[in-house]
């Protein structure tokens, strides 16, 4: 169970991180409060899922997303790349994604640990209003060469491991090890 | 001897970091307190799991209840036992005096982009129904943003959760 939650957490982490690399470049003002409104959301979900595991494991949160070695992260090759300043993809990949993380969710949500099947539930109410957003871009741009071809080549990543995460690994854990020994 | 009815009054005095109008009280996000050997044990649940004011709550309660004069154990539950049905109706006529429309009643499936540009959400200033949907996404994840055409408003509602 514990690699399954943090498949996800690391996803939620990881894609909460890019989709914040739209704050104040996006194309529109609107989608720039929207993206760092997702990207905070998803950020918040990744540690309610980091703090179950702690929990099991007796780490924190904090340890788990920032003090793992980079092979040890089970993100998505999808969730890792870096799209901006690339809208057609990076909205191909919010839909994309939302559809996976329904479906995973939706069995989360029948787990048999309690803990597990509510934080699912709660998550899962939440991300609605993410599925909102990503259908409604997805209705706006469905039509348009350049979406459906991103649509195409960003699919077969959802199931896919990024190669290395190199350089994401070392920007998302950079300010950590930027002070030896430091307690956070 | 401080009892949990102490706990709660204390704790309806800490005004929500985000919106400060109403208390956590208010918002219903307190779930549980039990009080035990000088120890006060509080459940509560983040409006949402991004809430970027979990931190400043929680400190917030710790604080109140050791002036209390008890011993703090503040517990964050994710789980799915809070639903802005539970925001009191003080906290609902708080939230509309301070131009923050509350939020419409959590119906059985999840609420789609159609119910929110179609249903009728009043303007918290001037009470018309001649709203629209401008962003799903505001300042924080529990607001969108919506405008009013009667009094040409922009105001805030607190999304269904």
């Amino acid at each position: 169970m514990n690699e399954l939650l943090l498949e996800l957490a690391d996803d939620e982490f990881v894609i909460g991180w890019r989709d914040s690399e739209w704050t104040g470049i996006a194309p529109v003002l609107e989608e720039d409060v929207a993206f760092s409104s997702i990207a905070q959301n998803e950020i918040g979900h990744a540690r309610a899922l980091y703090e179950l595991v702690a929990r099991d494991l007796g780490t924190t949160a904090d340890e788990l997303a920032f003090d793992r070695p980079p092979e040890e992260y089970r993100c998505s090759a999808l969730v890792a790349l870096r799209l901006v300043p690339d809208w057609a993809r990076t909205i191909a990949r919010r839909y994309l994604y939302e559809q996976a993380d329904e479906r995973r969710l939706a069995k989360l949500k029948a787990s048999d640990d309690p803990e597990v099947a509510g934080v699912a539930e709660k998550i899962d109410r939440e991300e609605a209003y993410h599925r909102m957003h990503a259908q409604m871009w997805f209705d706006r741009l469905r039509d348009e060469p350049r979406f459906v071809e991103a649509l195409e080549e960003l699919r077969p990543l959802v199931d896919q491991r990024p190669a290395e995460l190199g350089e994401l690994w070392e920007e998302m854990t950079s300010v950590r090890r930027s002070v030896a020994g430091a307690t956070w | 001897m401080v009892t949990a009815a102490d706990v709660w009054e204390a704790l309806a005095e800490i005004p929500d970091p985000e919106i400060p109008v109403v208390s956590l009280v208010d918002l219903g996000v307190v779930r549980e307190v039990a009080v035990e050997d000088g120890r006060a044990r509080v459940d509560f649940t983040p409006t949402f799991l991004g809430c970027p004011a979990l931190e400043v709550m929680r400190d917030a309660m710790a604080e109140r209840l050791r002036a209390l004069g008890v011993e703090p154990e503040i517990r964050v539950r994710s789980d799915e036992g809070w639903s802005t049905d539970r925001i009191t109706p003080e906290g609902r006529e708080k939230l509309r005096a301070a131009g923050l429309s509350p939020p419409a009643p959590r119906a059985a499936g999840a609420p789609t982009l159609v119910e929110l540009q179609t249903s009728v959400f009043r303007c918290p200033y001037c009470g018309s129904t001649d709203t629209k949907l401008e962003n799903v996404f505001g300042p924080t994840p529990c607001r969108s943003l919506r405008y009013c055409a009667s009094c040409r408003q922009p105001f805030e509602q607190f999304k269904t959760l």
